[in-house]
């Protein structure tokens, strides 16, 4: 077992644990935001940087300080080490440049897009972002397209953090859509527009950090902070039928898999559970879904019935037994 | 007897001598007051054929606005229905069709737009929401139907008419 200390907790982990996942041992706010490091998905991570986070002490071997900030999702810990989150100026200064790359070239039409609402990016550029961009050069931009006949791909969003390259590998067994070109020219394609039509391909959809794979019969339907999610289970015969329905009055909106606090689905669900089932009858519902309290979603959401006092209440509102 | 405040009065029924008897002097008294109005400044207005000059910030019914180029600013984005404390605000979007892009500006539009007259509280916090410059509270102030149901204003009522397209206020662009 390895020592480490993050933010001044110490926690002991399992050797070759990365400092990411040390950290969300912890919990809190001392845990870093990811947006391409998914726990479900291996070789994820590493790309976004935006989890860099200062070591201040490398081992207790050899206590020198790494001479730059590293990205937690890829760096093992080892006994001894000390490691500065949200305590280091320079860390947050960091990431908040780096917030400023990432929207470089994601166009704002968050009024727009349908991932508004429980979008990551939104999310970190809300905690850690500037409120104005400085980037007055033009944004490159693409033709919305769409692989598949459920998913619709907004390359001009994309932030390329890779995730739905490791679905279609790991969770698909055939992958027909990939990064194309190097550098500041790669973009997500199917290469000559092939459809993506495998039954877990809807789960790219629900790793995208961003609105670049949305659900193509979601579109437009509804802003996600108007529809009330539901926890909801059915027998299916390929996967888990753990979802959680989004609900507009009778009406299913939406199905999708069930995320975690950290956003990432550890049980994946079939095309035909997502995208075919949107009756009321073929699910059992377990409960409404629990919504953070920041997030706009829970505006208006209601997950339990508050219980009556039950102190036998005199006619002046004083209880009886005081008196 | 203790008195409860030191205002109060002790009321006397007195006997009225011959001049308060007449009451002709009191009624002239008051006449004056009146006749005197007459020729003073006018405190009231012919509404509806007069209007007052308002405070260029005043909140009236609101306005759904066209851009420079006639085609309709909002995007269905409902940041205006949830920021709405009265909840008076509803909408459906729709996707723009090829060929549509004179008549919407963004890809996405409101297809139905309503807002609630009854319920509006007309505090401007959809003027205040909106990211589009779309919404702002600068039409009538004073609304009036027989019926309720012609109170939930649709877009038919709300948005602005294509000829008068010009902007009073300053867009600040983002």
């Amino acid at each position: 077992m390895s020592k480490i200390t993050i933010d001044n907790h110490e926690i002991e982990v399992e050797p070759n644990t990365t400092i990411l996942n040390a950290a969300r041992k912890i919990g809190g706010a001392i845990v870093p935001p990811a947006m391409c490091y998914y726990s479900s998905l291996k070789e994820s991570g590493g790309k976004c940087r935006v989890c860099l986070v200062k070591v201040t002490q490398g081992s207790s071997k050899d206590p020198r300080p790494m001479p730059k900030l590293v990205a937690s999702c890829c760096t093992p810990v080892q006994d001894g080490m000390v490691i500065q989150n949200i305590t280091s100026p320079e860390v947050l200064e960091a990431r908040k440049g780096i917030v400023e790359m990432l929207l470089i070239n994601h166009p704002l039409d968050c009024p727009i897009c349908d991932q508004a609402g429980e979008c990551d990016l939104q999310n970190l550029a809300f905690d850690h972002g500037n409120q104005k961009t400085r980037y007055v050069e033009p944004r490159r931009k693409f033709e919305k397209i769409d692989i598949g006949p459920n998913i619709k791909l907004h390359m001009t969003r994309c932030i390329l953090c890779y995730r739905c390259v490791y679905t279609a590998n790991q969770i698909t067994d055939d992958r027909i859509h990939g990064v194309l070109n190097r550098g500041d020219a790669a973009e997500i394609g199917t290469y000559i527009s092939n459809a993506v039509t495998n039954d877990f391909s809807g789960n790219m959809i629900d790793v995208c950090p961003v609105g670049a794979l949305t659900d193509r019969t979601f579109r437009f339907k509804q802003r996600v902070w108007f529809t009330k999610p539901v926890d909801a289970h059915r027998s299916c015969t390929k996967c888990c039928g753990k979802v959680v329905l989004w609900f507009q009055g009778e009406n299913v909106l939406r199905v999708t898999a069930r995320k975690d606090q950290y956003g990432e689905v550890k049980e994946f669900i079939c095309n035909d559970c997502r995208f075919a089932q949107k009756e009321m009858n073929s699910w059992i519902i377990d409960g409404p879904r629990h919504i953070e309290h920041h997030s706009v979603i829970s505006q208006n959401n209601y997950e339990e019935i508050t219980e009556l006092p039950t102190a036998d209440y005199g006619v002046y509102g004083k209880r009886v037994d005081e008196s | 007897m203790k008195l409860l405040t030191s205002r109060s009065k002790v009321v006397v029924q007195k006997k009225m001598n011959l001049m308060e008897r007449l009451y002709i002097p009191a009624i002239l008294g008051g006449l004056l007051v009146t006749i005197r109005h007459l020729f003073g400044r006018k405190t009231t207005i012919q509404f509806p054929d007069e209007k007052r000059k308002f405070s260029p910030v005043y909140r009236g019914l609101q306005v759904l606005k066209r851009d420079e180029n006639g085609a309709e600013r909002c995007t269905a984005c409902g940041l205006c229905a949830l920021a709405c404390p009265a909840e008076a605000i509803t909408m459906d979007a729709a996707e723009r069709k090829s060929g549509e892009e004179h008549l919407y500006r963004e890809e996405k539009y409101a297809s139905r737009y309503e807002i609630n007259m009854l319920r509006c509280i007309f505090c401007g916090f959809c003027e205040e929401a909106c990211p589009k410059q779309a919404i702002y509270l600068e039409g009538e102030m004073a609304l009036s139907s027989f019926f309720r149901g012609n109170l939930v204003y649709g877009k038919d009522k709300l948005l602005e008419p294509v000829k008068t397209v010009q902007d009073k206020r300053e867009v600040v662009i983002l």
